[in-house]
């Protein structure tokens, strides 16, 4: 490893744009002409759309236009899609209800845009919308799962009888029944994963600048993906052919998976801009984000684990209601199916299991993939039965689940994944040295004789990362490939672009992306850049999520490296005079192995552009690019372990300490990862102690503000003690599993154990508010 | 219509703002200062964090003609040409920021923090007093590193002025 190379914690080349403030968001550009869009949006959960009257708005001073759902529609703009397709178990498509950009006839959620007005500042645009006046019938709404799959209950689509949008189900039914009766013992679960809003830093924005000349739209986004949303916006909304829309994401504040998706305010941005010819600029309010956001999570589970008399486990059965919300977002379908059931297995050799899911509509913002997507919600249910099963059967929680682990590699589970290396016990044992957990008791203790509840609660997590073989993912209903693409491009002064189809928003790719390249070539990273997020430089790409971009689009990058390398060294070959075999790249410079002779790499770029001097054949120029598909998915494992006090008077938690031993295979950057993990960390924890989506039983939000939505602040958690555990991840050349999401996936679990385990009583749903921990020691 | 006279980053300025005009969108829309971010609108999250005299305020949180006559400095202001001011430089050193949307904000409340309590403080001080910063990305162990890190920083550097 060199000291920019591959293992190295060097610190970020983008930061110093970040902190002088000259990060270039989508709302810091400004284009000439630029109008402000404000969308009116329905204050009804579940409402007819009467009539809208925009006569008194269109003579307000500003204002440009006000366009209504009706418009959209008639200008055939295409609905929202689901990209994943499902099936039911007895055979039938998931049932989806339309989702216009702008609701022509019924709003389905308060939030849900039905006009818009364009104006020329963003305050002509609000004052104009106060003079919208919008007729509604209201409708009965459902709120939350129970109340929409009460027979009787209002229906949102008519296209989804019962609110139901598919039953679906995975895994052995009649071997998990047969586990099942031959059991020693059963422990049952009922569990709520909390509904949360994602809240990236920064608020969703979008400008687009339609060219009337040559009929070429220009979309600014706050996208993970952008090359993801042209595509979409092409083939699927109508609003250019791919090749007259460029889709740029310039720096975008955070993502969690809620920029994933193609939302209806870019869609009508696009459209205005042509309506109105101008440029148009929408940028979101906090509360907006909250209103139309897709959020997150938002299970009710039912679960049965079964044991042998030797607390071996013999099956597990699962039933989950899973809330869409009010539509089908992008990729809502597959995160309670395959990003979720498909995970239940654990770290746990689990012979048998069986899992059902049934997805439902209520009247509420749509919910689709945040940090971890399904695989948190799985990895909650297991740890919290194992949990739960620990203290029946009256065994220590870690030797049950140190008892119960995968320890042979390939493992086949009984839902589809197949888990190619791990560590769990090495990850178990450095979490419990870390906490030392062998003197808890005594700490336990020490805190009880001070009128305090210790506790200490285990979380065992594994996923599926490195999203993924595009052939397994398109058996499984996927309408698009998961590979990435690369380009390395070497100049004839010997700098190098790399390329990429990923996309970072905070995720640190500028520096560790240069790293393999300082890695192979021996070259500073300052002589390296990355270029990403415009779709008129890189040539293609899927985008940022699922802890995929080192796994998947920087293997990409290696590949088109290997390529350029390959060229390159023929060209110092025939330079050195020398045999291609015997050439070898090092400190910048091609060597012929064993002697001094030596051509630096700009020279052998300059000899590749000038093309004086070429090995017979060969084309000019220095530039390789690559298409990577993963043939597996990856797994990163670990354990967290939680220690907490609970003050019995208010019920209010207080960390300890809080350990994390993570198996992320190789790390290129620690310093980046480690930090990946605290934010992921302190997502779990928001989980379990603060953030709650809240409507009420109409389905108006009650958390729409940060004033309402407790957001994690940082003296509501810890610092956090961390280590690595690795096995190398055999599906990729360069071991690597990813790290983006764990620490929402694995801590949620361990603080929830924790806190059950300092009151003694097991049954307390997220988030565990003080309120909530308090009511629940003082229950009869 | 007002205008508003004031000083950004040590340069007078006067702006004709509608009288609704907040002082953030003075220094964004107005002064092309885009530093500054908005990223709650209800004074929760920080990242609109300037200094108003030296004091932190939050920019979407007063009226732009609150500040007439005022001196303010937002991140693009603290340093000295090529040298960054110590705690930028320590939020970059102790990879105190991912996504940078938050960071503006969080360098300036933490440089009042530090200013505050002269130099003198310990982990529990810093996360209490960045109880008005939410940051979505690093967790805070970072940015508590940080800070701490920056005290010693400016207490060095103000030592040897």
């Amino acid at each position: 490893m060199g000291v920019e190379g591959i293992g190295a914690s060097v610190v970020r080349k983008e930061d110093k744009r970040f902190i002088t403030g000259k990060g270039r968001y989508v709302d810091d550009i400004k284009l000439l002409g630029m109008t402000h869009a404000h969308f009116i949006r329905s204050p009804h959960a579940h409402a007819k759309v009467k009539g809208i009257d925009s006569s008194a708005a269109l003579n307000m001073p500003g204002v440009v236009a006000v366009l209504t759902g009706q418009q959209i529609v008639d200008d055939k703009v295409g609905n929202l899609i689901c990209g994943w397709a499902i099936t039911s178990k007895d055979g039938s498509p998931m049932k989806m209800g339309a989702w216009p950009a702008m609701a022509p006839e019924t709003v389905r959620f308060v939030g849900q845009a039905v006009a818009v007005v364009i104006a020329e500042t963003k305050n002509l645009a609000r004052d104009a919308a106060e003079a919208v006046v919008v007729n509604y019938e209201e409708l009965p709404a459902v709120a939350d799962i129970h109340a929409a799959i009460k027979s009787g209950a209002p229906q949102l689509h008519p296209e989804a009888p019962g609110n139901q949008v598919y039953d679906w189900v995975i895994g052995d039914e009649g071997a998990t029944d047969a586990a099942f009766a031959k059991a020693a013992n059963v422990v049952k679960l009922d569990v709520t994963n909390n509904r949360l809003a994602p809240n990236a830093m920064e608020p969703r924005a979008a400008i687009a600048d339609y060219d009337a000349a040559e009929e070429h739209f220009t979309l600014y986004t706050t996208s993970q993906n952008p090359h993801v949303a042209r595509l979409v916006l092409s083939a699927f909304y109508n609003i250019a052919p791919e090749h007259k829309l460029r889709v740029i994401a310039p720096d975008v504040g955070g993502g969690f998976g809620s920029k994933i998706f193609i939302y209806p305010e870019e869609m009508v941005a696009l459209w205005a801009s042509k309506k109105v010819g101008r440029p148009v600029k929408w940028t979101g309010d906090r509360t907006e984000a909250f209103l139309t956001d897709a959020h997150g999570r938002d299970h009710v589970t039912h679960a049965e684990m079964a044991f042998d008399a030797q607390n071996k486990i013999l099956g597990l059965k699962v039933k989950t209601y899973a809330n869409f919300g009010a539509y089908m977002s992008l990729f809502s379908s597959s995160v309670p199916t395959y990003l979720y059931a498909t995970l239940l297995s654990g770290q746990y050799n689990i012979p048998a299991i069986h899992a059902e899911v049934v997805g439902v509509y209520t009247n509420t913002t749509p919910v689709d993939a945040y940090r971890g997507a399904g695989r948190p919600e799985a990895s909650y249910l297991i740890e919290r039965l194992m949990e739960t099963a620990a203290r029946q059967l009256k065994v220590d929680p870690a030797q049950l689940r140190r008892s119960n682990f995968i320890t042979q590699f390939p493992h086949q589970t009984p839902v589809i994944m197949a888990y190619d290396t791990g560590d769990f016990n090495a990850s178990l044992d450095a979490a419990m040295k870390a906490i030392d957990y062998a003197g808890f008791p005594a700490r336990k203790a020490q805190a009880k004789s001070q009128g305090k509840l210790r506790g200490i609660g285990v979380s065992c997590y594994i996923e599926a990362c490195g999203i993924a073989p595009s052939k397994a993912v398109g058996s499984l209903g996927a309408g698009v490939g998961l590979w990435e693409s690369a380009e390395v491009r070497v100049n004839p002064v010997g700098t190098i672009e790399i390329l990429t189809g990923s996309h970072s928003h905070g995720q640190g790719h500028e520096t560790t992306f240069c790293q393999l390249v300082a890695e192979r070539l021996g070259v500073p990273i300052s002589q390296v850049s990355i270029v990403h997020g415009d779709t008129d430089k890189v040539q293609f790409g899927m985008g940022t999520y699922g802890s995929r971009s080192a796994a998947v689009g920087l293997t990409a990058i290696l590949k088109a490296m290997e390529k350029m390398e390959a060229k390159a060294k023929k060209i110092a070959a025939h330079a050195l005079e020398a045999s291609e075999a015997d050439i070898v790249i090092e400190n910048g410079e091609f060597k012929v192995t064993g002697t001094d002779k030596a051509i630096a790499l700009p020279m052998v770029a300059l000899a590749a552009y000038t093309a004086h001097n070429l090995p017979d054949g060969m084309e000019p120029g220095l530039k390789e690019s690559a298409f990577y598909d993963p043939t597996n998915f990856t797994f990163p494992a670990g354990t967290y372990i939680c220690e907490l006090e609970v003050d019995p008077g208010t019920g209010k938690t207080s960390f300890v300490n809080f350990v994390a031993a993570d198996d992320f295979g190789r790390l290129i950057n620690p310093m980046i990862v480690e930090g990946q993990v605290h934010g992921g960390l302190v997502q779990g924890i928001g989980q379990a102690l603060l953030e709650h989506a809240i409507y009420d039983a109409n389905g108006q939000p009650v958390t729409a503000s940060f004033m309402d939505y407790a957001m994690p602040r940082a003296d509501d958690v810890p610092s956090f003690n961390l280590s690595h555990t690795t096995t190398l991840c055999p599906g990729n050349p360069l071991g690597i599993k990813g790290c983006g999401e764990a620490g929402a996936i694995g801590a949620s679990a361990a603080v929830i154990n924790a806190i059950t385990d300092a009151i003694g009583k097991n049954n307390l749903e997220m988030p565990a508010t003080p309120d909530r921990v308090w009511r629940t020691i003082h229950a009869a | 219509m007002s205008t508003v006279k004031l000083t950004v980053n040590g340069k007078a300025v006067a702006v004709d703002v509608e009288d609704r005009t907040l002082l953030v969108q003075l220094l964004r829309d107005h002064l092309n200062l885009t530093g500054t971010h908005v990223g709650c609108d209800t004074s929760q999250c920080g990242a609109c964090v300037v200094h108003m005299d030296g004091r932190a305020v939050k920019s979407c949180t007063m009226l732009a003609g609150q500040a007439d006559g005022a001196s303010i400095t937002t991140i693009e202001g603290i340093a000295k040409g090529d040298e960054l001011h110590p705690m930028q430089a320590a939020f970059r050193d102790n990879h105190g920021l991912q996504c940078g949307y938050c960071t503006p904000g969080m360098i300036m409340s933490a440089i009042d923090i530090v200013h505050r309590h002269g130099g003198q403080l310990d982990e529990a001080t810093v996360r209490t007093e960045l109880e008005g910063n939410i940051c979505r990305c690093t967790g805070y162990h970072n940015i508590v590193k940080a800070v701490l890190d920056a005290a010693g920083r400016m207490k060095v550097s103000q030592a040897a002025e």
